[in-house]
């Protein structure tokens, strides 16, 4: 009998949500094969069996909240009483010739698995006093065991946890032309986040508009030898994280963020990037921006939001930013004010490209412009280094040969 | 020529249980022994006739000095051939129940001393010289320890002996000179002390029993003081002549300075024991022990392949239920299976009288890894049935982890504290806090609840204290 655990989560996520499972209890199950998909705050993971077997049983269903180490259910050897595994496990399967002892062993593996263990005497102290639910503690003793460590933890991490977005006051009743929709992990996550950046930052928003006529031509002009030689399309993402960093570059508290009474200045750049998916907005980060040639950084977002769509988006692919463009462009936003990706001082808001008449040297001209926003936090960011970081920009973008000279 | 799926070379408490295990989960097995009778140094030498002498001496003691008290009138006088033919005929009762046990669980036991002449094959020589080959996929050494000598003091097996020479001395020393305040030291100075010999214990070392915690240490010396015990410590022997009647000492203290000579019956050489890994043929399957003879194995393999080692001839404390659990979980490991010892919890007792039992870190370990800890107490003099027994010595400590009370550590002195250290052992294994054991009913009035009123002492709850 193998357990399935819940896998590490990666740094700063504590929790998962048990999405699907794949596979029914007795189900015969190969190596690798996948058998549960969990959505955690950030990305969405696949636990494979580590051993043929069976499925012998689920501890936790669908829509469960597990945590690293967590036993999710169990798989059972293949050769039951010496009995030979089946040849051909997955007609075994369907034509229920699962050998007998096995078939009994689910029952059993079963009827345990309902039964949690018993709690030792300090832990059902700390867990009646605190009205603690204890099939939510991850226990860290023997056979997943909790220790009174974990009891205390727990009181303690309920202690500093901020108050629940969802389901603080009692569920209100449904009507009957309405529906209720558990959000999913990640529409939590994102809500609790939003919530936190502004609750935490002094948020404000400043705006310019960037003239997009010189990237444009650029782009009309080499699109196809760029795609050629680069295997790349040619968007306006990579000029303007060229344009970010070198802004960046100019203004480093932008590029910083608060820890209590401290500044950390970060010397890298590693720029977030939002993506639609399915799942909801997700921020890629492209790392070491500064290092990388435009037609790296279209390569490696294209490599990026392909994995987000795919769902496949490692936590380290989504961890570690130090600022982040968002383009509310795409879906046809005039102007917007982005929220920040907390702990992060700074946000660029990207816009929908729109023909405007404006005045170029005394003349009305038609030209392809863009509103450009960057929120801030103001704790950090001054008045004029946000205006300057934001003129930088346009700079670019509207004389791109900046980006070549670095200037 | 012989082929096994294991073969175990020795027969002490790693060799015959890791034999057993094997048995047990269908693996041939065969476990070569040079010794006559199976059991090695513990059964034979050792943890077992130690205990039987040291049972029986307290039992003397007490006829002599506590059976007045309680109201018994006795006049004990020591009969030392009839003390010593009882141990020996425990121990082979035991060594045959070892031979049983092979038997029920088909483990080939083969007589003779065990050499590699390359991997899967062991050389047998047995007691007539001849030679047979053996053939393993896996081979397990077990040949575990023996006494370490003492340049200078040259252990003649008359005047001057080791552990097992002292287990079976033809008389009463009228002066016994242990050297070496370790467990071994004070387990046989005690016998003979209680026997009746003067007994002086010589340690390099500025105090006993060394890594013990210190607190119980301190208590044990103190304890063995009171009962006549001479400690010389922070000293030396540089010199010993043994002639027909005795042997002449030549002391110094151990940072330098004026020798001075000291006269014995019989002399003890109790400094440590060392692994018996030469002669074993280790180099011809390229295995090199360290400097002091101990084989270093990951997870019991040895760098040779299908070649393992379990008990003193690998690190850890020299114990035989180290190298017992050592052996089970290395055959597991060969059979497939996730073997595994908790190096954490390994209990160790000394069984003087009061006996010390000790499982987990000690205070000056915690201090130098700067874990922070609070400490439970609780004396036995507050115990009532200790009390009641008048062997009120000794206290239960019992050292948990500040913030999440785990416990790290339990160190007692007192009487008996050798069978009620597993308490605490299953406790850790389980990773319970002090106050899972102080919220756990214990039997009134038992001295086992001292162990729970220490455990309530780390959280400030004693209560009958």
């Amino acid at each position: 009998m193998t357990d399935i655990m819940t896998p590490t989560l990666g740094e700063s996520v504590t929790e998962a949500t048990v999405a699907r499972w794949l596979k029914k209890t007795g189900d015969v199950v190969k190596r690798d094969d996948v058998l549960v998909e969990l959505e955690t705050d950030k990305v969405s993971l696949e636990v494979a069996a580590s051993e043929d077997g069976f499925l012998s049983a689920i501890d936790a269903e669908e829509g469960a909240a597990v945590l690293p180490g967590q036993r999710l259910g169990r798989i059972g050897a293949a050769i039951a009483g010496g009995a030979p595994a089946p040849q051909t496990p997955q007609t075994a399967a369907e034509t229920s010739a699962v050998p007998v002892a096995a078939k009994a062993s689910v029952g059993a593996a079963t009827a345990a698995a309902e039964k949690p263990l018993p709690l030792s005497p300090a832990v059902q102290r700390v867990v009646t006093e605190n009205k603690l639910d204890a099939a939510a503690i991850a226990g860290g003793g023997k056979e997943g065991r909790i220790t009174k460590g974990d009891a205390l933890a727990a009181v303690k991490a309920r202690a500093s946890a901020p108050p629940p977005l969802v389901a603080a006051t009692p569920a209100r009743e449904i009507h009957a032309r309405e529906e209720r929709v558990r959000m999913t992990r990640l529409r939590q996550t994102i809500a609790r986040r939003l919530k936190e950046a502004q609750q935490t930052a002094a948020m404000l928003t400043t705006f310019n508009e960037v003239d997009m006529s010189a990237v444009m031509d650029l782009r009309s002009q080499y699109k196809e030898s760029f795609e050629k030689r680069h295997g790349v399309m040619l968007g306006f993402m990579g000029f303007f994280v060229k344009a970010c960093i070198a802004a960046l570059k100019e203004v480093p508290v932008v590029n910083a963020e608060i820890d209590g009474q401290d500044l950390i200045y970060k010397n890298h750049y590693d720029i977030g990037v939002a993506v639609g998916s399915e799942r909801g907005l997700v921020v890629p980060v492209v790392r070491d921006a500064d290092v990388m040639s435009i037609a790296e950084v279209e390569r490696e977002i294209g490599a990026l939001g392909k994995k987000a769509r795919d769902g496949s988006l490692a936590l380290e692919d989504l961890q570690g930013g130090t600022f982040t463009i968002s383009n509310g462009g795409v879906y046809g936003s005039l102007m917007s004010t982005p929220i920040l990706n907390a702990p992060q001082s700074g946000i660029l808001g990207m816009h929908k490209i729109q023909d405007r008449p404006v005045v170029v040297r005394g003349q009305v001209v038609i030209r392809p412009m863009m509103y450009l926003a960057l929120s801030y936090d103001h704790r950090v960011v001054d008045g004029q280094g946000a205006v300057t970081f934001l003129v930088k920009v346009k700079d670019h973008i509207e004389d791109p040969r900046r980006l070549l000279l670095e200037i | 020529m012989a082929e096994y799926d294991v073969i175990i070379i020795g027969g002490g408490p790693g060799g015959y249980n890791g034999a057993i295990r094997a048995g047990q989960l269908g693996l041939s097995v065969a476990c070569v022994e040079k010794r006559e009778t199976l059991g090695g140094t513990c059964l034979n030498v050792g943890c077992i006739p130690s205990k039987s002498l040291l049972h029986a001496s307290e039992m003397l003691d007490l006829a002599n000095k506590q059976f007045a008290r309680l109201g018994i009138d006795v006049t004990p006088k020591l009969n030392l051939p009839t003390m010593m033919r009882q141990k020996d005929e425990s121990v082979a009762q035991l060594t045959k129940g070892v031979e049983f046990l092979f038997n029920k669980n088909k483990v080939e036991w083969i007589k003779g001393g065990g050499r590699l002449t390359g991997l899967g094959r062991v050389e047998v020589t047995d007691a007539g010289g001849a030679t047979s080959i053996l053939e393993g996929k896996s081979i397990v050494i077990a040949t575990g320890s023996r006494p370490t000598p003492l340049p200078g003091v040259t252990v003649d097996g008359v005047r001057i002996v080791d552990s097992a020479g002292a287990l079976a001395l033809p008389e009463v020393p009228g002066h016994l000179v242990v050297i070496g305040a370790g467990v071994i030291g004070l387990e046989l100075g005690s016998v003979w002390r209680r026997l009746g010999a003067k007994v002086t214990v010589v340690e390099y070392l500025d105090h006993i029993t060394p890594g013990l915690d210190a607190e119980t240490a301190k208590a044990l010396q103190r304890s063995l003081s009171k009962q006549g015990i001479t400690f010389k410590l922070s000293a030396k022997i540089t010199g010993a002549t043994a002639s027909k009647v005795g042997v002449d000492l030549t002391v110094e203290p151990a940072a330098g300075g004026t020798a001075e000579g000291l006269s014995a019956d019989y002399v003890l050489v109790a400094i440590g024991r060392q692994p018996y890994t030469d002669d074993l043929g280790l180099d011809v399957v390229g295995i090199t022990p360290d400097p002091r003879g101990f084989i270093d194995t990951d997870h019991f393999a040895t760098g040779a392949a299908g070649v393992y080692a379990v008990g003193d001839v690998t690190h850890g404390p020299m114990l035989a239920h180290k190298a017992e659990d050592e052996a089970v979980a290395c055959i597991e490991i060969i059979a497939g299976k996730a073997g595994h010892v908790n190096y954490d919890v390994i209990p160790g007792v000394i069984y003087t009288s009061p006996e010390v039992a000790t499982v987990g870190k000690t205070e000056e370990e915690l201090k130098a890894t700067g874990v922070t800890y609070k400490v439970g107490k609780f004396p036995f003099t507050a115990n009532s049935r200790a009390k009641v027994n008048h062997e009120a010595e000794g206290f239960v400590k019992v050292l948990a982890d500040a913030n999440t009370d785990r416990i790290l550590g339990v160190h007692m002195i007192g009487p008996g504290v050798g069978e009620m250290i597993g308490e605490y052992c299953v406790a850790m294994e389980f990773a319970a806090s002090s106050e899972d054991v102080a919220r756990t009913c214990h039997p009134h009035p038992t001295r086992s609840e001292a162990l729970r009123q220490a455990a309530m002492g780390v959280e400030g709850w004693t209560m009958q204290a």
